[in-house]
């Protein structure tokens, strides 16, 4: 899922400070699952800006709502029922549904509480890592299932570097060195011949190094 | 300046249990302070911290958690969950430059102990220390 957390209070307050009339919009997918901007805490984040906003001098009215995902058009077009009752809407969700929202309603101000910060799972209750980098050609199947682009702090195709010492990275002794890892993990599964192979150079342009990236599914397109 | 601060209470029903005794005269009859206005809840753990804003949005100067000592919660770790989520309200409150102070969560023995006054009557003179909500 994509993972997020809450900027800090005064950025989103210094966002609003001349609006009368906010919506804090919710969003019940990725980030509801991460705790960080589900309806629960887009009740915590109106009841912060009315505080915040309160104690800065200025009277302003925050609603809250909230859509099953900010990243679909159907779900976009929901925000009509709130129409009238706000001046900018602080999104709660990821970077996307921010972005879906000022694509598809050009005359709303939308502003994003939360900073999306990676793709990633939780192995332990509150506790979020990060796992794939939406590289767009993923290597899994030559590294065991373990990523080296988005766990390796050099996204290296054939590590360990030099830098990595007793199963640790040399950019944090807490943090695993992925491809101690991926040759532990190799060498379990009876596969480390596997890794004699040299990595060919990459063609990085599926990673965003050639622009926005963009996917059609012919068979699910209507026109 | 001296006032009279508005405090709110969450106190789970062990903790809190023998405040409903003589129709709740007894607490003020032991000398709780009687601004502080008492919320039982079945469990803290079950206190969201949106409810602790919402007090503050209500005009509470002060909100204050009573649950079950941390390693002998009634419902397990209920009380733990509270003190995390207090911790949370004092970080928000600081993240609007606000007395964290004004939000606490205290462990307890079940039961009306001489600890549940105290709490409530130091509760009330570092709020009146502190002074009124700036909201
Ligand atoms: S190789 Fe690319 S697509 Fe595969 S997990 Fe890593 S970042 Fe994600
Ligand atoms: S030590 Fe391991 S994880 Fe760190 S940069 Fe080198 S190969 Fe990557």
């Amino acid at each position: 899922m994509i993972v997020a957390e809450r900027k800090p209070l005064a950025e989103i307050l210094n966002m609003v400070r001349d609006c009368k009339k906010i919506l804090v919009l919710a969003c019940r997918g990725c980030v509801s699952v991460c705790s960080a901007g589900g309806e629960r805490e887009a009740e915590i984040l109106a009841s912060l800006i009315r505080l915040g906003m309160k104690k800065n001098g200025k009277s302003c009215e925050v609603i809250e709502g909230s859509l099953v995902r900010q990243c679909d058009r159907e779900y976009i077009e929901g925000i009509d029922q709130w129409q009238g009752q706000y001046d900018a809407i602080v999104s709660t969700a990821c970077g996307v549904g921010v972005n879906f929202i000022a694509n598809l309603r050009p005359a709303d101000n939308v502003f994003p509480a939360l900073n999306t910060t990676f793709f990633g799972g939780s192995a332990e209750q509150g506790i979020w890592s990060e796992q794939c980098a939406g590289c767009g050609d993923c290597v899994l199947h030559l590294t065991g299932g373990l990523c080296p682009v988005a766990r390796c702090a050099k996204s290296l195709m054939n590590g360990p570097c030099g830098g990595s010492v007793d199963g640790r990275c040399e950019i944090d002794p807490n943090v695993d060195c992925v491809w101690q890892m991926i040759y532990d993990r190799m060498g379990r599964l009876d596969r480390q011949e596997e890794m004699a192979k040299s990595a060919p150079i990459r063609d990085w342009s599926t990673a965003g190094h050639g622009g926005p990236r963009k996917q059609i599914r012919k068979d699910l397109t209507v026109s | 300046m001296s006032f009279t601060p508005d405090i709110r209470l969450f106190s789970c029903h062990y903790t809190s249990q023998q405040s409903c005794a003589h129709e709740g005269k007894e607490l003020q009859e032991l000398g709780f302070p009687e601004n502080i206005q008492l919320t039982r809840i079945p469990c803290t753990g079950k206190l969201e911290v949106s409810t602790m804003l919402k007090a503050f949005e209500d005009g509470a100067d002060a909100v204050y958690v009573v649950g079950c000592p941390v390693d002998g919660c009634h419902n397990v770790q209920g009380s733990q969950r509270a003190a995390k989520r207090v911790a949370a309200v004092r970080e928000m409150l600081q993240e609007l430059e606000v007395e964290p102070d004004r939000v606490r969560m205290y462990h307890l023995n079940r039961g009306l102990h001489p600890e549940f006054i105290d709490a409530g009557i130091e509760m009330n003179q570092r709020i009146e220390k502190i002074g009124p909500s700036p909201f």
